[in-house]
């Protein structure tokens, strides 16, 4: 699927408030960034979207491509995707409808909840796991960060991934599917827009992973949307009904939420993508890991912990727990969406990239890799960043990869000045000969 | 030209599972700085920690050197422990002598070395009661 020239990312720098500084060059988790000219450099091969760098930029440089609320005009009939975490934003929120009934004030025409494709999804993957045929333990697919993680770091996990699309694409067919039949558009006339807690899904509207086409045509912030909805939940004198999903799609907003709702006590939720990190390095190497399904989602928290939210991401967390609490009282059910069971499957596998070979020919990456070491044992090992990668390591890799030079080091520098001053020194010493005393015999007379 | 090869040298801390892992996490970073094939890269990061907790374990700690060839690679484990009485033993799946201590971490299920086997092509122990342990394991890369 992705190969490099067409690879995308939607985490973007602003050139003109980047200062140049290394916090986000030694958060990164993939060791994406580097600092050159000044600026901060996004290598795009090894993005994977996380979001944080947005997160860590203390001068807000950094920010995720999405599209604006006008954006959504451009197409006849307008539907909105609300992320669960989206709920998880406003305070005493009582009843989901409220939010909804807003969307439909800001322009859209329908909503489709993707907590209620969320309930399809757990229903498929629960007969998945119950068939068996899975490796395990299966590793959830809903998160793009984590999918685009394994497919560039643990090439041997790929076969682990859940092969179903994420509840939002699904939400996004069945949308399609539904306003179809109800209105007699074309599906190309219909706009689908996911409102999202995150940078990765916005990658999906030209990327997706597992789809071979996307199938949203947008995606909005829950930032924005959130500054257009408080002033308008005031004015709402009419709630209509619109909500149709049950407390466990709502809880996928939260670590956990996923899993939990399977049939299975043998499951992991690991959240925050440095913790996510290490938990696949382990199942990586230990096979005898009694573990069934794993939840791996690279936000602190899961998707409330996402970039682009606006509430904090513990307090979302309560008010998530407290409204799927109140629709687990209610007993709220939701019905399986309308789309069939082989639609919800990948069509397009996601496979292995690569992105740290120092050559085609292992000869060659052997010798570069030698080379790298003795680069690297002749570095101070402070790992500061004031060459510009996020540690002496990277240093020497961009150094055989013909990216940097030894000087770009600030120690090295010094110690390269430092002897060019001896020299210097030695030098001024010198005395052109007519200045010598010499009292020698020259000519042993 | 001489055979490219590339030395690793990693010291394994006795009863430090905290840190087990580790040099696995960076052999497997090496591999594919490489280029090498997924499949073998799951070799090798197998036997390598299966490798390492056993150095933990049963060693009391020691080291691992990788050797690493356009043909092969090569991973020598060696501790100063208490040596293995009964190699043949030592490889039934199952059979642990792991103490109580690591069985409450999850460790010793018995499939250390019948793991460390099945994922290499070739394996030999060498053992010498009240001396110490070396384990060779070499995995082809073609």
């Amino acid at each position: 699927m992705n190969n490099k020239g067409t690879y995308y990312h939607s985490v973007r720098l602003d050139r003109e408030r980047c200062k140049g500084c290394i916090n986000c060059i030694k958060g990164c988790p993939t060791e994406a960034i580097r600092v050159r000219d000044g600026k901060a450099k996004i290598i795009k091969e090894r993005c994977i979207d996380c979001g944080e760098c947005i997160r860590v930029c203390p001068y807000h440089a950094k920010s995720a491509v999405t599209e604006r609320l006008d954006d959504i005009f451009r197409f006849k009939y307008k539907i909105a995707l609300p992320a669960p975490t989206l709920y998880g934003q406003f305070n005493n929120l009582k009843d989901i409808n409220l939010i909804l009934t807003g969307l439909k004030y800001l322009g859209f025409d329908d909503i489709y909840e993707v907590a209620k494709a969320a309930e399809t999804i757990t229903e498929y993957t629960k007969q998945l796991l119950a068939e068996g045929k899975l490796k395990r333990p299966v590793i959830n697919s809903a998160c793009p960060t984590v999918v685009r993680l394994i497919s560039v770091r643990f090439p041997n996990l790929i076969s682990h991934v859940l092969p179903l699309i994420s509840p939002m694409e699904a939400a996004a067919k069945a949308a399609r599917q539904e306003a179809v039949e109800k209105t007699g558009l074309k599906p190309k006339e219909i706009g689908v827009f996911f409102i999202s807690p995150c940078a990765a899904k916005a990658t999906s509207v030209r990327n997706p992973l597992g789809s071979s086409k996307p199938l949203i045509d947008g995606v909005l912030s829950i930032k924005e949307i959130y500054l257009k909805l408080l002033p308008i939940l005031r004015k709402i004198e009419h709630v209509d009904e619109l909500s149709t999903c049950a407390f466990s799609g709502v809880r996928w907003a939260s670590s956990g939420g996923e899993a939990s709702a399977l049939d299975t006590e043998k499951y992991v939720a690991v959240d925050g993508i440095n913790h996510v990190v290490r938990l696949l390095e382990e199942i990586e190497d230990d096979e005898k890991l009694d573990i069934d399904f794993v939840e791996a989602l690279a936000c602190a928290g899961g998707c409330v912990g996402g970039p682009l939210n606006v509430e904090n991401t513990y307090v979302a967390k309560t008010k998530i727990k407290k409204l799927a609490d109140s629709l687990r009282k209610q007993g709220q059910k939701a019905g399986p969406i309308p789309v069939k069971q082989d639609d919800l499957q990948w069509d397009s596998p996601v496979s292995y990239r690569n992105v740290l070979n120092l050559d085609d020919d292992i000869a060659i990456a052997m010798q570069k890799m030698e080379r790298m070491e003795s680069i690297y044992n002749d570095l101070p090992k402070l790992d500061c960043g004031s060459c510009g990668a996020p540690s002496c390591k990277s240093l020497a890799e961009d150094i055989v990869r013909g990216f940097a030079t030894e000087t770009d080091c600030i120690y090295k520098l010094r110690e390269k000045v430092r002897d060019l001053a001896r020299q210097m020194v030695a030098l001024e010493e010198e005395m052109p000969g007519s200045f010598k005393t010499d009292d020698r015999d020259y000519y042993g007379g | 030209m001489a055979e490219q090869t590339i030395s690793l040298q990693y010291p394994i801390d006795g009863n430090n599972f905290t840190i087990a892992g580790q040099a696995s996490s960076n052999i497997k970073k090496v591999l594919k700085q490489l280029g090498i094939a997924p499949e073998i890269i799951r070799k090798a990061a197998i036997s390598m920690y299966e490798g390492e907790i056993n150095t933990i374990i049963h060693g009391k700690g020691g080291e691992a050197d990788v050797t690493i060839t356009s043909d092969t690679i090569t991973i020598v484990f060696r501790d100063k422990g208490p040596g293995i009485p009964d190699i043949a033993k030592a490889m039934q799946a199952g059979f642990s002598t792991a103490t109580d201590e690591a069985r409450e971490l999850g460790f010793g299920a018995g499939m250390g070395l019948p793991n460390m086997k099945k994922y290499s092509d070739e394996l030999s122990i060498e053992s010498e009661v009240g001396h110490g342990t070396t384990v060779t394991l070499v995995i082809r890369l073609r």
